[in-house]
């Protein structure tokens, strides 16, 4: 019996920011103090703040610490869990009002706005112990579907609540395993699909890392619902953290019997095993997935016919994401109901986000469906850092598009965001400022695509490709205003003869910043100027004569010896040498070079 | 796993284990003074037995906790009783035995342990 114990972030965020170190520092001060028998130190999933990390919350007092280094574990020990006094000044500066009290985190305002659902116990359970994830009413669920449910049943309630896949299509899941179960075959498939691959998207590897099992028990319900015996989860190995505590929580499972032959005593069995993918985006589309799966190279092929009735190795398979999956239990304990009474009309329950870009609170949140973004960005995730202006915000990575502020207190669900020309993707929600140059994030989701295109379509491996193209020239200064009808209409092309998911969306970033940034576009080809001074070759780099004191700095940090002029006599910077890097406008203490 | 019963089983007795991670709301607090005079006069064992017996019993809202001196130095180890919408009560050289009648009397039936308290010991 532990009167007190310490929980640390072991997710990918504080893990590479030291605090695996902290916990061994930990363990050993503890053990220095004499309180091993009193103090328990636990490694948990991610606790969203991830800009705060490496995090640590201390409990019965609920303190929450953020930033901590190896150098504070000693007087964390020696004050706060030998004396009872809480160290103040590392404290998240949220949880701390001016009368010196300690609020509650669930009080600040990144976690009030939230909802928990598919996170619930990431931060809070140790992830490599099934008994911690079994105290919170873990595999509850899986022995009510086995020993009270018939099948049926257990689609009907995924039906009914209004469950949609979380990894971006925003398809009904309770369908696809109805789906499924109507087809008869001696052997039918559940999968995983772990394979996220959105740059600036964690939210599914944030799941795997924090809270293993739930996947699995979801898949053994799906199981049970479909009639189906093994599955598999394709995880990408760039995951360590996920893949490693993945496979211990299968081999847990296996010990308690709830994986295997004859789960509960009712004659169920079911199996998972785990498929590492190389990191190629396109396997996150599910007819590349499986074929991934039978051993041959990632590639998608027409659909139909449908996973559900020819999928993996040609039998009716349901492939599932990460964050769906992690519903599924809270359904079935809690009815189909309460997850409905969650979220729009439409779009039931909650959604994840992982936030990134220029916002203050760098994370994962969950909230319910039909928040808006003003509330996801300004109130939980802090605003955007340096008093700059919003300008868009980017959700559905290589696939969606860019939000303006003008649609900032739109509520976020799937239709919502379909009819502004973006989509909810699986997550990713990346914050771009005014400092940010849409033709450029264009370009850069470009280049993702045309690097992972498979090239088994042409519209997709040439259309991306020449797309990219005219990009680059608009950037460069060389666009034309034809260019950019041409670049449109090819945009349509591929998005209407592309084989999968991935080709079919990857124009979507061009269109949805020419439907709300085309005057950034015009700028780029007409005054041959980057608005917001990004894009190089349309910016120079100029020393305003009258504010220069003359003082040589700037010729000194230049790394291509591009300024000219010696201390007193003026300056110059010489346009052909220079590479844009700034740093002599960093340098200057007078402000005297300006980006024009 | 055979039947429901045996994992329930598991999660209770998971459950106590890790119940301490939930934010008790706004309930009863149980405050030890853990300075260097509080440990010199055995305040640890105290600090136990209390997140012992609240965990034995299963009382939710009720958290124990730890602060500094509070200036009585002569009557450690003191433990401080804050019950919402009732005066506090303070407990003066505490042992682990008289833990139990505590969270009996006053934690559970809501009667202070009087002789216990500093003003008993004042008198």
């Amino acid at each position: 019996m532990y009167r007190s114990q310490v929980l640390i972030c072991g997710g990918t965020g504080c893990t590479s920011s030291h605090s695996l170190k902290i916990i061994e520092a930990m363990e050993a001060e503890i053990k220095a103090a004499g309180l091993e028998n009193d103090v328990n130190v636990v490694k948990t999933g991610c606790f969203g703040l991830c800009a705060l990390g490496p995090i640590m919350i201390v409990y019965p007092e609920g303190c929450f610490y953020s930033m901590v280094t190896v150098d504070d574990v000693k007087e964390i020990v020696q004050e706060h869990l030998l004396k009872g006094r809480i160290v103040k000044r590392l404290l998240f500066k949220e949880t701390f009002t001016e009368s010196n009290d300690v609020k509650s985190l669930n009080e600040t305002d990144f976690y009030k706005h939230q909802k928990r659902v598919a996170l619930r116990n990431c931060g809070v359970i140790n992830p490599e112990v099934i008994d911690e994830y079994i105290a919170m009413d873990g595999y509850q669920a899986l022995g009510k579907v086995l020993t009270e449910m018939k099948p049926e049943d257990v689609i009907q309630t995924i039906l009914d609540s209004g469950l949609r896949g979380r990894g971006g299509g925003g398809f009904p899941t309770g369908l696809k395993w109805k789906l499924a179960a109507g087809n008869a075959a001696d052997q039918k498939y559940v999968c995983c699909n772990a394979d996220e691959g959105d740059p600036g998207a964690f939210m599914d590897r944030s799941v795997l890392e924090g809270d293993p099992h739930v996947v699995l028990e979801a898949m053994a319900i799906a199981g049970y619902a479909i009639g189906a015996t093994q599955g598999y989860i394709y995880v990408r190995a760039e995951y360590p953290i996920a893949v490693e505590r993945l496979q211990i929580a299968i081999d847990q499972a296996h010990e308690y019997g709830l994986l295997g032959k004859n789960i509960f005593d009712t004659g169920f069995d079911f199996d998972i095993e785990l498929r590492l993918g190389a990191g190629a985006f396109v396997c996150g589309e599910e007819t590349a997935l499986m074929t991934s799966i039978e051993g041959n190279r990632g590639e998608p092929r027409p659909r139909p016919p449908y996973p559900a009735v020819k999928g993996l190795f040609n039998k009716p398979t349901i492939l599932n994401n990460v964050e769906t999956s992690a519903n599924i239990p809270q359904i079935i304990l809690n009815g189909a109901d309460w997850f409905a009474s969650m979220g729009t009309e439409k779009s039931k329950g909650t959604k994840v986000f992982a936030l990134g870009g220029k916002i203050e609170h760098t994370g994962l949140v969950e909230v319910p469906m039909g928040t808006t973004l003003r509330t996801v960005i300004e109130d939980i995730g802090g605003g955007i850092p340096n008093g700059k202006k919003f300008k868009a915000a980017q959700t559905g990575g290589p696939s969606g598009g860019c939000i303006p502020a003008e649609h900032f207190d739109i509520p976020i669900d799937y239709d919502n965001l379909i009819s502004i020309g973006s989509m909810m993707g699986s997550g990713g929600l990346i914050v771009m400022d005014e400092d940010t140059c849409m033709v450029d994030i264009a370009k850069f989701f470009l280049e993702f695509t045309v690097d992972e295109s498979c090239g088994k379509c042409t519209p997709c491996r040439v259309g991306t490709k020449r797309l990219l193209e005219i990009l680059d020239k608009i950037t460069k200064g060389n666009g034309t205003l034809e260019d950019i009808d041409k670049m449109e209409e090819l945009c349509y092309y591929i998005k209407e003869n592309a084989l999968c998911g991935l080709g079919q969306t990857a124009p979507n970033p061009v269109l949805s910043t020419l439907k709300f940034f085309r005057d950034e576009y015009v700028a780029h080809v007409v005054d041959k100027k980057c608005p917001a001074g990004v894009c190089k070759s349309l910016t120079q780099y100029v020393i305003d004569d009258e504010k220069c004191k003359k003082c040589s700095l700037c010729t000194r940090v230049c790394p291509v010896g591009a300024i000219q002029g010696t201390v007193k006599n003026p300056h110059h910077i010489d346009q052909s040498k220079c590479i844009k890097c700034g740093a002599c406008a960093d340098a200057c203490k007078f402000k005297a070079i300006v980006k024009k | 796993m055979k039947s429901l019963e045996e994992l329930k089983a598991i999660r209770d007795k998971a459950k106590s284990a890790i119940n301490v991670r939930e934010e008790s709301d706004a309930g009863t607090r149980i405050v030890v003074g853990m300075a260097t005079c509080g440990i010199a006069a055995g305040a640890r064992p105290v600090l136990n037995a209390f997140a012992e017996e609240v965990n034995r019993r299963g009382l939710k809202d009720v958290m124990v906790t730890q602060t500094g001196c509070i200036g009585i130095c002569q009557y450690e180890p003191v433990v401080e009783v804050y019950v919402p919408g009732q005066e506090k009560v303070t407990y003066v050289k505490m042992t682990r035995e008289k833990v139990a009648e505590v969270i009996t009397e006053h934690i559970v039936n809501g009667r202070p342990v009087t002789a216990y308290t500093i003003g008993a010991y004042q008198n």
